[in-house]
């Protein structure tokens, strides 16, 4: 078992013909995914790299080609309109990839896909790395080599944090079940009490690594879904302890704004809840490991 | 994105949000032409010279030239029309202003804003914000105007309302009676102010702001509501479709090294460290940062060289560090994922040949093609420490620079 995506995901790739879309559908092939559409209006009826059918919309990828799954790699000014297609299109899991999308975008698109979100429709970031269950699927960015066949899930709102977090469970030879990249934006489709009641339900997830960022209240809130909800151990760490208030580091969302959003408040949280926060983020794996032998 | 009080009022008058009559000044001959035009257009002998400058609490704040306080961060000129708003403008422009949010290095007033005096009945608070947590914009008011918004939140929650505005149906009446009759404003007040908060919304949402605070808004003693102040910031990621937003860039306002970093493709933010970090993506950069201070260092800087750091990127990072007479060493750490790592050893050790780097210089990558990326940056005859972990390149770059002073 793993959460969100294995061997039968049918994936259609929006922007396939694009510069990152291209090279990112061509990564996701190799390692196995099984890429069945692209979507790049105007270029239907060609074939991607000889072999993936490009429809001109992801209606006619889902009526022609089966597709279940999409993943978007449409730049930020066309990225609302490409992921509410895939909803009103019937694709019941969206990756966005996109980094840059205007936060009151994302607030429409939110609210016309509340009705869908609450009946089983899943919008994953955006400004996301995207989902991988190792040697099954990966939609997204994400370097698949670095990942293992195992029993631990990883959720993220950073990229290459959760590289790292993967890359230490892998060097000591702990798989993963699935990863989750959350995105770094302010408004997003998936939080982490959403991929954590996945995690929890999964018969081969046993133990969670959850990575969170300054900035927002998800983190405090997931604190307390776990603390009355979690059957499985989660580890996590917090980034941006040292980042000043009122800066935006990197991604959107992550900005220490009138005080709320510190990483010391979320440090407390998880601690309260009893996810064990690693001492320093090079120990991520090595905290998780602790609390499961302990257990 | 920032901008000035002027630029966020002109903004407002175009949403139909009343504002005082006002003009921008850049010398004290531009500040008594405006005030002149000003009192003889309103027939009112007050102005107010305003510092416009970023940082808020500009109000409380104080201007200094030759380390002496010569004005205020605003002031009323009652008395003395045009000559005395000369003087005051006068006295601030040039000047260093230090409020609560400049901290204690201040800011440099480029700018004044001279604006008509009114007479105030009540002052009150009035903002607008991306709430994250209900995915809505939030309009808070409160009679608490004037004020410190952060402290009355945090003291007296109570007195800060709220409504939560759908984005389907947009602000509606029933928002604005329900917060200005909750003000204690009268029936031809609350008339006025879903006025000026219809338009305030529907800026708001056009213009893509992350936040408008008017802080005071005001009932004159003529029974109007008007804005009096207007703090507005635009989120970033919209830049794309407002092209406007370019002229109304304050450079002198930003981080120089911020600034190169955004042409260049980069997210830079100055720290006070003497560590550099180049990073790739902004989770693994702050927690590079963190790692740093865990092991003792102190970072000089936030910087993500984006998930796909290219050589090009690894360069031009390198220079920006190198602009900082601060930084006493540097830690690279690349977690190479799709990216091969010996095209960034490639990236590393170019940038180093090319800037001559005369600080310790530690590398830890990760990903495909490690072991040659290692080979090539051991075999480079150059001055770099590589490092297996990123703890173990914390630890080393820490060591290295406390050992250097």
């Amino acid at each position: 078992m793993s959460i969100l995506v294995d061997r039968n995901t049918r994936l259609v790739v929006q922007g396939i013909t694009g510069k990152s879309g291209s090279f990112h559908a061509k990564q996701m092939i190799a390692y196995g995914t099984q890429v069945a559409a692209g979507v790049t209006p105007g270029a239907g009826g060609t074939k991607f790299e000889g072999e993936v059918p490009v429809f001109n919309t992801v209606h006619d990828a889902v009526k022609n080609a089966g597709v279940n799954a999409s993943v978007i790699f449409v730049p930020p000014p066309g990225a609302a309109d490409a992921i509410l297609e895939a909803a009103d299109a019937g694709v019941e899991l969206i990756v966005c990839i996109t980094e840059g999308v205007p936060v009151m975008d994302m607030l429409k698109v939110r609210r016309a896909l509340e009705h869908k979100l609450n009946n089983g429709v899943r919008l994953v970031g955006p400004n996301c790395p995207g989902v991988i269950t190792p040697g099954q699927c990966k939609i997204g960015i994400m370097p698949g080599h670095i990942h293992k066949v195992g029993p631990i899930g990883v959720v993220s709102r950073s990229g290459t944090l959760t590289y790292e977090a993967v890359g230490q469970l892998s060097a000591i030879n702990v798989g993963q079940s699935t990863c989750v990249g959350i995105g770094g934006d302010p408004v997003n489709g998936t939080d982490f009490i959403d991929v954590l009641k996945l995690f929890n339900e999964d018969p081969q997830t046993e133990g969670v690594i959850m990575i969170g960022e300054i900035g927002g209240g998800a983190e405090e809130r997931a604190a307390e879904w776990v603390k009355a909800n979690m059957k499985k151990p989660v580890a996590g760490f917090i980034a941006g302890t040292t980042a000043p208030p009122g800066k935006r580091m990197g991604h959107a969302g992550a900005v220490i704004s009138g005080g709320k959003g510190k990483a010391s408040d979320k440090i407390a949280a998880f601690e309260e809840a009893g996810i064990r926060v690693a001492p320093s983020p090079a120990q991520m794996a090595e905290t998780l490991m602790a609390m499961m032998k302990k257990g | 994105m920032k901008i000035h009080e002027y630029q966020g009022k002109e903004i407002f008058r175009k949403y139909g949000v009343p504002v005082p009559k006002g003009v921008a000044v850049k010398t004290a001959a531009e500040a008594r032409a405006a005030a002149e035009t000003l009192i003889a257009e309103t027939g009112i002998p007050v102005v107010v010279v305003k510092s416009q400058v970023h940082a808020g609490g500009r109000g409380k704040g104080k201007v200094y030239k030759g380390g002496e306080v010569v004005a205020r961060g605003v002031e009323v000129v009652v008395k003395g029309g045009p000559d005395a708003a000369a003087d005051a403008a006068s006295r601030m422009l040039g000047g260093n202003l230090v409020t609560i949010q400049t901290g204690a290095e201040g800011t440099t007033v480029h700018t004044a804003f001279v604006e008509q005096g009114i007479a105030i009945a009540r002052e009150l608070y009035l903002g607008m914000l991306l709430d994250r947590d209900s995915r809505r914009v939030v309009v808070m008011a409160s009679v608490e105007g004037g004020m410190d918004i952060e402290k009355v939140a945090e003291e007296t929650p109570e007195k800060i309302l709220k409504e939560y505005i759908d984005p389907v149906t947009g602000l509606q009446g029933f928002h604005a009676r329900k917060l200005g009759f909750a003000l204690g404003l009268t029936k031809e007040q609350v008339g006025k102010f879903a006025v000026l908060l219809s338009g305030l919304y529907k800026m708001f949402v056009a213009e893509d702001c992350s936040l408008v605070e008017v802080n005071p808004l005001i009932v004159t003693d003529k029974g109007d509501v008007m804005a009096l102040d207007a703090k507005v910031n635009f989120d970033d990621n919209a830049d794309f479709r407002h092209k406007d937003w370019e002229a109304l860039r304050d450079l002198a306002e930003e981080n120089p090294t911020e600034t190169a970093a955004k042409a260049a493709g980069l997210s830079y933010v100055a720290l006070d460290g003497n560590i550099g970090c180049l990073v790739n993506g902004a989770g693994l950069a702050m927690a590079t940062m963190d790692i740093i201070a865990h092991c003792g260092g102190e970072p000089a800087n936030f910087l993500d060289v984006g998930g796909g750091a290219t050589e090009e990127a690894v360069t031009r990072a390198f220079e920006l560090i190198l602009q900082s007479p601060a930084v006493k060493g540097i830690f690279v750490n690349i977690f190479g994922g799709i990216m091969k790592c010996d095209v960034i050893a490639a990236g590393v050790i170019n940038a180093t040949r090319k800037l001559g780097l005369k600080v310790p210089l530690v590398v830890r990558l990760e990903g495909t093609n490690v072991e040659l990326g290692r080979k090539m940056l051991a075999e480079s005859g150059l001055a770099i420490t590589p490092a297996s972990t990123m703890l173990d390149g914390a630890e080393k770059i820490t060591g290295l620079v406390k050992a250097a002073s």
